[in-house]
């Protein structure tokens, strides 16, 4: 089967009703001089229960775009719709796990309550705060350290923290951002599945943003590929591999094989022609036409 | 928690280094005094000293003025706490207020606490108010400015968390950003603690105001060496009283800070 290549927003899944949609967003920060053009124009729609990831050279603007699907950042064109509503600020529909894990999670606060941060704010009551806490840490595999603190874990560990803190905010749709990028290669693995059942069992939409291939079309429904800054969506790629996914099994079929190879290929291209726009760049810049 | 075999040893070590060195120091005031390097009109005897002191100890006078050191001490502490914290935070976490009061600041800070004094001769009087006043000055600026830097580094990614997962600024700033800053905080404590009492001392000393100081300067109108000499040692205990109980403090409010955790054995 040949991976359907669709245009940036085009493409149209089964997955369910649209969720959330990026419309014309750009972002740049500062001005004048100092200006960066992170995001040049993305557009894209996710639909409900859809695992979408994204996958994008280093520094091409992923967590940029992500701060501003959450609510975090205001782009400076374009609109964030979340069930037809614009994002202005962080939605309570949407939880965000960051790169950055281990300054995400608060070092002075247990196991327990970084996972209660976001619901102390709920009108919940007590004792249905502690059962999503206890929950999102079953589902995690972390309940014999609720007790702990975060820097007493490994760094496996403390992303596990995290997804569970997202998961007991309930959200509609889960927002990572490399979220395994700083792992080894095994508990890469473990997570990624541990994402997958997790994904079953909560019934969440993902927006899941890497820069590893093979992790994109393992774990997607569908693909974006983003080019090199100021970025843009430069294709796609459903991801039509069966479920339940397995790490040996799904990674043997020659689908796997051929997405994978697809979307390297479009990234390859991207770094060729990226390169081939900084020779140029460099070019008018001798010339004196540039700064 | 606690390390085993050579952990001892380490933990015993400073303890030990303390006990030689406080006993050198005794040793070598006994005999610079014994000795006649230093006649004993000038500097007593440590034993002398000790002595005076422990008949000191005896005395209502001695513990009412310990007492009155210890208010002055307590509440100049507790009202630059009371002023030096919200104000650290509001500087710290608006870059404009902390741009706009620089200067200020900069300019006030580095007035020595003493250089006050005669103002406060002639507007608070010689009355604990002016006890409080210079002992809460001398105590603010340590405080502000460590508060102040503790709010600047709250971790943004700590910050956007929170922010993402919808907590409201006034939550994100008691579960977020003071509990960050706690730590510097309680190191400005400990800094300010010390000043605190040297500047409640010292306004009793110039000032007449009841406390250890002024008996301090009474007994030296007297001539009373040895009188003057136990205060002073007095005094020196109640600053490691003070630091005891401080950094004490201050290791409680580090425990979860990389810098307290247990190294990998
Ligand atoms: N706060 C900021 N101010 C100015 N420029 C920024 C800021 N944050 C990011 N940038 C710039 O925007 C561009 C995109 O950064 P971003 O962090 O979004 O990339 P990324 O794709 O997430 O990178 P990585 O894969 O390394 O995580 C970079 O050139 C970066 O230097
Ligand atoms: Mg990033």
């Amino acid at each position: 089967m040949a991976p359907r290549l669709a245009g940036g927003g085009g493409a149209v899944s089964t997955v369910g009703r649209r969720l959330l949609e990026i419309r014309h967003v750009s972002k740049t920060y500062g001005s004048g001089d100092s200006a960066t053009h992170a995001i040049a124009d993305v557009s894209f729609a996710v639909d409900d229960r859809e695992f979408v990831c994204v996958v994008g050279p280093s520094g091409c603007g992923k967590t940029t775009l992500l701060k501003c699907v959450g609510g975090l950042l205001a782009p400076t064109n374009g609109d964030i719709l979340l069930r037809g509503t614009r994002v202005t600020s962080p939605p309570e529909e949407m939880a965000l796990v960051f790169q950055e894990y281990g300054r995400s999670l608060m070092p002075w606060s247990t196991v327990r309550n970084n996972v209660l941060l976001p619901l102390r704010h709920k009108k919940l009551t007590r004792q249905k705060r502690n059962a999503l806490v206890e929950e999102a840490l079953e589902a995690v595999g972390l309940t014999p350290f609720i007790d702990r603190y975060p820097w007493q874990l490994s760094g496996g560990m403390q992303q596990r923290v995290a997804i569970a803190r997202a998961l007991a905010y309930q959200p509609a749709i889960l927002l990572m951002d490399e979220p395994f990028a700083s792992v080894d290669a095994q508990t890469r693995g473990d997570l990624e599945d541990l994402i997958l059942r997790v994904r079953e069992e909560f019934a969440i939409t993902i927006l899941f943003v890497t820069h590893d291939i093979d992790e994109s079309v393992y774990l997607s429904d569908r693909v974006i590929v983003l080019t090199h800054g100021p970025t843009e969506v430069k294709a796609s790629i459903d991801v039509d591999l069966p479920f339940p996914r397995d790490q040996i099994a799904t990674k043997e079929l020659p689908d796997f094989a051929h997405l994978r190879g697809h979307v390297y290929r479009l990234i390859n291209r991207e770094q060729v022609e990226s390169g081939e726009e900084l020779a140029a760049t460099l070019k008018t810049a001798t010339k004196g036409d540039r700064p | 928690m606690s390390a085993p075999g050579g952990g001892i040893v380490t933990r015993l070590t400073p303890g030990v280094a303390a006990a030689a060195s406080i006993a050198a120091f005794l040793a070598l005031w006994q005999a610079v005094s014994r000795f006649g390097v230093i006649s004993e009109q000038d500097l007593p005897a440590m034993t002398t000293t000790f002595r005076e002191l422990w008949s000191m100890m005896q005395t209502q006078e001695f513990w009412a003025a310990l007492g009155r050191t210890v208010r002055g001490w307590a509440l100049g502490l507790g009202l630059a706490t009371v002023l030096a914290v919200p104000i650290g935070i509001l500087l710290g976490s608006s870059d404009f207020a902390g741009r706009a009061f620089r200067v200020p600041i900069e300019f006030l800070r580095p007035i020595p606490s003493a250089a006050l004094i005669p103002l406060l001769f002639l507007t608070l009087g010689t009355n604990i108010r002016s006890e409080i006043f210079l002992a809460a000055f001398g105590a603010f600026w340590p405080l502000l400015i460590q508060t102040m830097y503790g709010v600047r580094d709250v971790d943004p990614v700590a910050i956007d968390t929170a922010r993402s997962f919808g907590v409201g600024p006034l939550e994100r700033l008691y579960r977020v950003t003071l509990p960050s800053s706690v730590p510097y905080i309680a190191t400005g404590l400990r800094i300010a603690s010390a000043v605190a009492l040297i500047l409640a001392f010292t306004a009793e000393l110039f000032m007449g105001i009841p406390g250890l100081g002024q008996i301090m300067n009474v007994a030296e109108s007297f001539g009373l060496t040895n009188q003057v000499y136990a205060l002073a040692v007095a005094t020196g205990f109640l600053g490691l009283a003070i630091y005891v109980v401080f950094s004490t403090i201050e290791r409680r409010a580090l425990r979860w800070h990389p810098s307290q955790r247990p190294s990998s054995a």
